[in-house]
């Protein structure tokens, strides 16, 4: 490309450097006002040097330390709680990290490319005072050149789409096989609820789900659904968003190689509190998520010892939203209450599921996320105490 | 001639009382009044939005950071977006094309003064309407409820459901009328273009800027229409028990986002295209040279305009399209990369050669240079659309799109003050000032949006207003925070710029930068008549052929 402009003088026409204002202006001033307007001229010339040299040195040093971060965010950390798309987990986004790879690379090298020409372009071809007379050569363009920055990016062009559209369908048109796991989620203002059709589990906010080995594959597959408005499911160690829209069934599928817990939270603005919507996928070895399905399955604790704090849970408004399997709370607006302390966080992941906690979300919502639909519950102080006792007995 | 007719206007000016000054102004049907009217119009907007978008940063400093609380926070990020689009960035454009296209044309005025006018107050009004709904809006938390549903409104968000009171009614109907100001004003340039030219300026004499206004006028009547068509849909459902967008009775909240993306991505360039005119002109003049390949610029903007109207669903990438769909709004937004890269390297091949003067509008126009490059890049990157599920809806897109809105259109709007300023008032703006503005605004500019990248692909999701501590998003969003404040100072010079050169600036002469098209060989500013005799062209230059009758352009014509 250097050299295709380099023979810009194919195209060119020669206006013979000319003088603008007539002959003799020079001649017109003293000697001495010459010199110094000279002087002034170098001096103002070395300053902008200096100043343009300093412009690039930040322009070079910032992209620098953009590209730096990204790197060093691509350098794994066990345990890591930052959710970096450079530091996948899983198959899908896998071949995100793959190609984003080649994607940068290519426009990094782009970027060298057109900015060291910009770069050479304005230093190079910078007014001088001295000839400020003096009109340049007049170039209207050039044929080849022309040619040649179109056909190039063409190809390049061609080449992203092609490595694009393999990957496109290596994750979109994966099969699903017969060993996947199989999760509803479905999004509500604004907490997540996760369904397991096959083992009769309903949960929220804490995903569980088996590592997957990749001699026996056992992805899960995802059917995301919308109670209300627009969300989207972003774990970025395990896969690319997708969407959860009402009246649509959409689809998405990872298969965690290592165990652990990876953070996300809502990446669609759903209302009020979309910041507060997280989300946390335990992935667990086959042992441990077998451990969790029988916990899950478990039926209630019945054995009525806090029986005064189930009678405040289903004479108010608590069992219009929530539900507690085997009793008369039966709601669906808010999360399945069922086996709430084997949750570490409530309320989607904004406070951890302590006592003090509970009693704070029960009595003032607001102070933990304020906007969430939850109502303020107005209890007495000892109706409070034994609600979370109560509570707490649905491990 | 035309300096007696500016002292007579001077003398009358000078013994007529304000409110007539003021009558003048509002009744006006001139174009550069009228020009004038909408850049001053979005300034104050500009203030406005600045404003929202510092309150955000405030609020974004550090985690769980109390500042605003999470209503006022997505009040504050919807009106920030719907105002800079639609009532900063559009009408600034407009202003410049409504004031410069007649006289680069060598036209009196606009083909429909009276539409032109009817255009702006329009505009005016769809202003005025989205900011009484901080008063007038009833909501959900009460009165005084500006919209909170973000600037794309996504459906059911905005359905009676969950937002209940009038605040995204006030949303719906500013834009709704200041869309037909702008469909307006599209009829009027592209008629005023194509019938008002003066004698001798065909097509391919026209200057780039009359070109690119031409595209982008046809880019606002294609995409203008289904977003007004969309806002109609959407206040039917509201109040006439239609179910479009209200998924709760079956209807589809896609449906909204395809309405909503045909006019947003055409959108985009209906901002970019002006920033590109601007540059186009001013790149030329400052380097000594013409446009390096004229014919191929008008054709690589005429390309963007048609496959711009085909990529709209890239943003919809997550949306769970089926891999054909993907795979075909890839290929469009890849291939829109090449005609814009041929625009850089035109501009590169502008400069090639010339003798180039660092003026601050040149200043302005070489930081566009290498913000664009950027932006396209990490537009490239947004559009490989596996890429894209992962930066989609994060502070990575985020900052892409302020890399082109800021970083491109911004700066060369910046361009455009200080290169027509002159013709404008009359009086040049402070050099110093100039170039304490440029760096102050690189450096803000840069500390901002270079690192409002990294917590994107660090995972951090864009529209939440607060977010946990420990994922390594803190100390970059307390330099983000940093840079916006150094950008809101260096915008502070530009206004203090702008009202001491208006006083006291050097007086600046018809023609202050020996530029080559006709707005510049009338007096600065122009009379209202523009032109005393309508010129007659003999090429894309004629300043140059008047300056230089031994070696005219209109030979090699």
């Amino acid at each position: 490309m250097v050299v295709s402009i380099l023979i810009l003088s194919m195209g060119r026409r020669q206006t013979d450097e000319q003088t603008l204002s007539g002959p003799g202006l020079l001649k017109l001033t003293t000697r001495g006002e010459k010199e110094a307007q000279s002087a002034m001229a170098e001096k103002h010339k070395a300053e902008w040097r200096v100043v343009l040299g300093r412009a690039m040195g930040i322009v070079v040093l910032l992209t620098g330390i953009l590209f730096a971060a990204g790197l060093c965010a691509a350098t794994p950390k066990p345990d890591n709680p930052i959710p970096s798309i450079f530091e996948p987990q899983s198959t899908p986004a896998d071949s995100i990290l793959h190609l984003s790879r080649f994607v940068l690379s290519i426009t990094a090298l782009i970027f060298l490319v057109v900015a060291a020409l910009l770069t050479y372009a304005v230093a190079k071809f910078r007014g001088k005072a001295a000839d400020a007379q003096r009109e340049p050569a007049q170039v209207y363009g050039s044929t080849q050149i022309e040619l040649a920055w179109t056909v190039i990016p063409i190809l390049i062009v061609v080449v992203l789409f092609l490595a694009t559209a393999r990957v496109i369908h290596a994750i979109q048109d994966a099969p699903k096989p017969a060993a996947a796991l199989e999760v509803a989620v479905i999004g509500h203002q604004f907490w997540w609820e996760f369904r397991y059709p096959a083992l009769g589990i309903v949960t929220a906010n804490e995903l569980h789900i088996p590592v997957s080995d990749p001699a026996h594959p056992t992805p899960t597959f995802l059917k995301l659904l919308s109670a209300d408005t627009d969300h989207s499911f972003w774990v970025p160690q395990l896969a690319g968003k997708t969407d959860l829209i009402p009246n649509r069934v959409n689809e998405m599928w990872m298969d965690p190689h290592r165990t652990g817990v990876f953070l996300g939270q809502c990446a669609q603005y759903c209302g009020t509190q979309h910041a507060k919507m997280l989300l946390q996928v335990s992935v667990e070895s086959p042992e441990d998520f077998e451990a969790w399905v029988r916990a899950q399955k478990q039926p209630v604790n019945q054995n009525e010892t806090e029986i005064a704090g189930k009678r405040v849970f289903e004479t108010t408004a608590c069992l219009n939203c929530h539900a507690v399997a085997g009793t008369n709370a039966t709601g669906h607006f808010g999360p399945d209450l069922s086996h709430l302390m084997s949750r570490h966080t409530i309320a989607a992941g904004a406070a951890e599921n302590t006592k003090e906690n509970l009693r704070l979300w029960i009595q003032n919502p607001d102070a933990i996320k304020p906007g969430a639909l939850m109502p303020a519950m107005q209890l007495t102080d000892a109706d409070l105490e034994v609600l979370v006792r109560y509570l707490e007995t649905l491990q | 001639m035309s300096s007696d007719v500016m002292a007579i206007q001077t003398a009358e000016a000078a013994g007529r009382p304000w409110v007539q000054t003021l009558h003048a102004w509002v009744t006006t049907v001139d174009h550069k009044r009228l020009g004038i009217l909408y850049i001053f119009y979005a300034l104050v907007f500009l203030g406005i939005a600045g404003i929202e978008a510092i309150v955000m940063r405030i609020q974004l400093m550090h985690a769980h950071n109390d500042f605003v609380s999470p209503q006022v926070f997505n009040r504050m990020f919807t009106m920030h977006g719907t105002t800079m689009i639609f009532f900063v960035v559009m009408p600034v454009l407009f202003g410049f094309a409504n004031y410069l296209v007649p006289l680069m044309i060598g036209a009196r005025d606009m083909a429909f003064p009276r539409l032109n006018a009817f255009s702006f107050w329009l505009t005016a009004l769809g202003g005025i309407l989205l900011y009484f709904s901080f008063v007038g809006g009833s909501g959900l938390y009460g009165a005084g409820n500006a919209p909170d549903v973000g600037w794309w409104a996504y459906a059911p968000l905005t359905s009676r459901a969950f937002s209940p009171g009038h605040s995204t009614d006030y949303w719906t109907v500013a834009l709704l009328v200041s869309g037909f100001g702008s469909i307006g004003t599209g009829v009027n340039l592209i008629a005023t273009i194509l019938s008002m030219r003066c004698p001798g300026m065909k097509l391919s004499r026209m200057p780039l800027l009359a070109w690119l206004t031409l595209v982008m006028s046809g880019l606002v009547l294609i995409s203008l229409t289904p977003l007004s068509a969309a806002q109609l849909m959407l206040l039917v459902d509201r109040y006439l028990g239609g179910h479009f967008f209200d998924t709760q009775a079956g209807g589809s909240a896609t449906l909204w986002m395809h309405f909503f993306w045909i006019f947003g991505h055409p959108e985009v360039y209906i901002l970019v295209i002006p920033a590109f005119a601007f540059a186009s002109e001013i790149i030329p003049v400052f380097s000594r040279k013409p446009i390096f390949g004229y014919p191929v610029m008008v054709g690589a903007t005429v390309c963007i305009g048609f496959v711009s109207m085909s990529v709209w669903a890239h943003h919809m990438f997550t949306i769970g399209m089926n891999s054909s769909a993907n795979a075909f709004f890839v290929l469009t937004t890849m291939v829109i990369a090449v005609p814009t890269g041929i625009k850089i390297f035109n501009w590169l091949g502008t400069m090639w050669g010339g003798k180039i003067q660092f003026k601050t509008p040149m200043l302005f126009c070489i930081g566009f240079l290498f913000q664009f490059l950027i932006a396209g890049l990490t537009g490239i990157m947004l559009g490989a659309a596996p890429f894209n599920w992962q930066l989609s809806g994060s502070y990575f897109v985020v900052a892409h799109f302020h890399y082109m809105i800021v970083g491109a259109i911004l700066f060369c709007v910046f361009a455009a003050f200080y290169y027509w300023f002159p013709k404008m008032t009359g009086r040049m703006l402070n050099e110093s000032l100039g170039k304490l503005h440029f760096w102050l605004f690189v450096i803000g500019f840069h500390l901002t949006f270079d690192f409002m990248h990294i917590p994107g692909v660090l995972g951090m999701p864009r529209r939440i207003y607060t977010y946990e501590p420990g994922r390594g998003w803190d100390t970059l969003n307390l330099i983000v925070t940093i840079g916006s404040f150094i950008q809101g100072i260096a915008t502070l010079v530009f206004v203090a710029n702008m009202v001491l050169s208006y006083f006291q600036g050097a007086k600046a002469g018809n023609d202050p930068w020996d530029a080559w098209t006709l707005e510049w060989s009338v007096s600065s500013p122009p009379p209202a008549y523009n032109f005393a005799s309508i010129p007659t062209v003999a090429s894309r230059r004629p300043l140059w052929d008047r300056k230089h009758p031994e070696d005219p352009d209109s030979h090699y014509d």
